[in-house]
């Protein structure tokens, strides 16, 4: 019988872990959906790229409120989990405190965890201040109701009870508090039970300590629904980054290929597709399995903080685009074409698609590709490639631009200007 | 270029003028005001004039990849068939195409904007700006995007602002955090989506909270925007939208 709480914790363990590796297998069959991607290239920037800005978050302090708070619950998240090592092992083999024998080393490190814990409290409050009290404008844009929103405040909530739970545990150990080493902020929470009885205090222990851990494992588990899966996306989202000037705009190598048949004055206008020739593929994207496989986890990886939007001419400006909503909008549906698989064992064709369904022509429109987007995203998320991705489906292969547009762009390949003057006078300005 | 190539000589630069410096009135004025430069410090240049065509910039960001691609293949044979190495030019657009985009469909070349190129000339002591009328005015700047996001120069135009001896004061909003004038993407030739405001507009608010005399620009469809935007405040007879080529010589009335 002795036995029974090790069983249920390894049972909580392997169910807790079990359902995670399940489903982050899904996010990555779902992001192989994509066009494959090479990045063999600037390894060594990519890697500069993720140390700088991933682990360092040197993106996240250009706004500096926002980025000192999120550094401290970063620093919190990395720093506190090593206490989720004692904690494993002292509920697989019935030890308490296993590390206490450290002595001193002990002291300080459950001490430094503390103070983190309280400051992580505080920053996690501050954050659903900004949120629901000064109501910062990016977390109230349109897309940010129903799920996005609550989603947001259940993962505060999560935080909060999580860092109280752990001082409080800390606080009714009533060993622990004996040692007087490290008790730097629980010390002052431990006479909040001082009048209760002894029995009492340890039961309360006992209970803050399995929900915490139980609470560590749902909250793992609750990462794959929730926008919070950039704690762990974000360092392979940042490798995968753009590592070119940002105004230089992928090649689409299939149109070059047409273009230059098209150019060669020996090419036979007749010749026939030889002989197993692939159909040629579809020019932009009108569905997630159309983007490449960086753009997918851009999309898993997004938190949907904002910043992007909020630095979005066309948004400020009241149009419907805001990169933001692209992101959610492609997760989104990914995330349904990954359940059409998943009951269907492959795609079934839905009748649905990215373009339309979720993003309406207005908004690719209105972007000015001035990449302001790319440059406010704090983890390297590219929404602008995805806009010029549908723009070409939708100007290549549905012939759908907006009509002023398709003026100009029947002016370049007339006279190669967007306005309708002769080429020949190009150099009038010369003499006037 | 045609007669350089008739004579057999190679200039030393290609000025690329661009579909708004060839055609636009107000961007024509650009374009003269950097071929007097370019004049004054005896820099041979040519420019290609009716063999000149569109980057493809407007085509592929309008999503007509097959469009630009065949401008670009046009443009790149012209280019390689006068041996070009080295290019100018006044618009950031065709400085961000024929710089970063140009190379994969093979065409390399060493591409600066004409802020970069002036700088260097100056740097080279081939150049000469002084403060002149414009000492001690107040002057703003407004990045273009495709000259400081997409390709990061945002100091080049400021230190020859900074020659020129100016007030320089920046909006709240520069450098890598400016604001988009509402023109690229395509944009400058549509009408924009429905919405609350222009971007244009907004774009001159920023500007005109600093209250500058100038606002100095160094893209022509940036100017064009501002230019509108300052009418739409009704301050056109107290602001001027300038390209830094023109105050550089209007500085020295050229």
């Amino acid at each position: 019988m002795q036995y029974i709480p090790n069983i249920i914790f390894l049972a909580a363990l392997i169910i807790g872990f079990g359902f995670f590796i399940k489903n982050s297998r899904k996010i990555l069959r779902n992001i192989k959906l994509g066009q494959k991607v090479d990045a063999s290239d600037h390894k060594k920037e990519r890697w500069n790229n993720v140390i700088r800005i991933a682990l360092g978050q040197s993106k996240m302090v250009v706004r500096p409120v926002s980025g000192l708070l999120h550094i401290i619950v970063y620093a919190g998240f990395i720093i506190i989990n090593l206490e989720v090592l004692e904690i494993i092992i002292d509920g697989l083999f019935g030890t308490h405190r296993i590390f206490s024998f450290l002595g001193s080393i002990y002291g300080f490190l459950i001490g430094s965890f503390e103070i983190l814990a309280l400051l992580v409290l505080i920053s996690v409050c501050v954050f659903w201040i900004r949120r629901m009290i000064i109501r910062v404008p990016r977390f109230w844009n349109k897309e940010m109701t129903k799920w996005p929103k609550n989603d947001a405040l259940i993962i505060l909530y999560f935080e909060m009870v999580l860092m109280s739970l752990f001082l409080i545990m800390n606080a009714t150990d009533i060993h622990f508090q004996e040692m007087n080493s490290g008790n730097i902020i629980s010390q002052f929470i431990a006479p909040l039970f001082s009048d209760l009885s002894e029995g009492t205090v340890h039961i309360i222990e006992r209970s803050a300590w399995w929900i915490h851990i139980l609470g560590i494992l749902a909250f793992l588990n609750y990462l794959y629904f929730s926008k919070h899966l950039h704690i762990l996306l974000a360092f392979p989202n940042v490798y995968y980054g753009n590592v070119n000037p940002k105004g230089k705009f992928k090649n689409l190598e299939s149109v070059t290929k047409e273009v230059k048949l098209m150019m060669d004055p020996t090419a036979d206008p007749f010749a026939a597709p030889a002989e197993g020739a692939e159909e040629p593929g579809k020019f932009g994207a009108s569905d997630v399995m159309d983007l490449n496989r960086t753009q997918l986890l851009n999309a898993y990886t997004c938190t949907e903080c904002g910043r992007c939007t909020s630095n979005c001419p066309a948004n400020q400006t009241g149009k419907k685009l805001s990169p933001r909503k692209i992101m959610m909008d492609t997760r989104d549906r990914l995330e349904e074409v990954g359940k059409n698989i998943d009951e269907n064992g492959e795609f079934k064709l839905d009748g649905k698609q990215l373009l339309g369904d979720y993003i309406t022509n207005e908004e690719l429109w209105a972007c000015t590709t001035c990449n302001a987007c790319t440059e406010a995203c704090p983890i390297s998320i590219d929404p602008l490639s995805i806009i010029m991705d549908m723009r070409q489906y939708l100007v290549m292969e549905q012939s759908a631009a907006p009509n002023e547009l398709n003026i100009s762009l029947t002016n370049i390949e007339n006279n190669g200007a967007p306005w309708p003057y002769n080429q020949m006078d190009r150099l009038n300005w010369k003499d006037e | 270029m045609a007669e350089y190539m008739a004579q057999g000589k190679q200039p030393e630069v290609l000025f690329w003028v661009g579909c708004a410096g060839s055609f636009d009135d107000r961007a024509k004025r650009i374009t003269k005001a950097f071929v007097k430069i370019l004049n004054k410090s005896n820099i041979d240049f040519a420019v290609l004039g009716a063999e000149e065509s569109c980057t493809g910039d407007p085509a592929k960001r309008a999503g007509n990849e097959f469009l630009y691609q065949m401008q670009a293949m046009m443009n790149i044979q012209v280019l390689d068939g006068y041996n070009i190495k080295k290019i100018v030019t006044t618009c950031p657009h065709c400085f961000n195409t024929l710089k970063n985009e140009y190379p994969d469909l093979g065409g390399n070349y060493e591409v600066m904007h004409h802020t970069q190129f002036l700088k260097d000339m100056l740097n080279e002591g081939r150049l000469k700006v002084e403060g002149g009328k414009y000492k001690g005015k107040r002057i703003t700047f407004h990045d273009p995007c495709y000259l400081g996001r997409a390709n990061n120069e945002y100091e080049a135009p400021r230190e020859l602002l900074r020659k020129l001896e100016v007030e320089l004061i920046e909006m709240n909003r520069c450098k890598s955090n400016g604001l988009c004038c509402g023109a690229g993407g395509a944009q400058m030739f549509k009408e924009p989506e429905p919405g609350n405001k222009d971007i244009n507009v907004e774009r001159t608010e920023d500007a005109l909270k600093v209250k500058p005399s100038i606002i100095a620009a160094a893209c022509p469809f940036c100017n064009t925007m501002m230019t509108d935007g300052v009418k739409a405040k009704e301050k056109e007879g107290e602001i001027e939208v300038l390209d830094i080529a023109e105050m550089i010589i209007n500085a020295e009335d050229i």
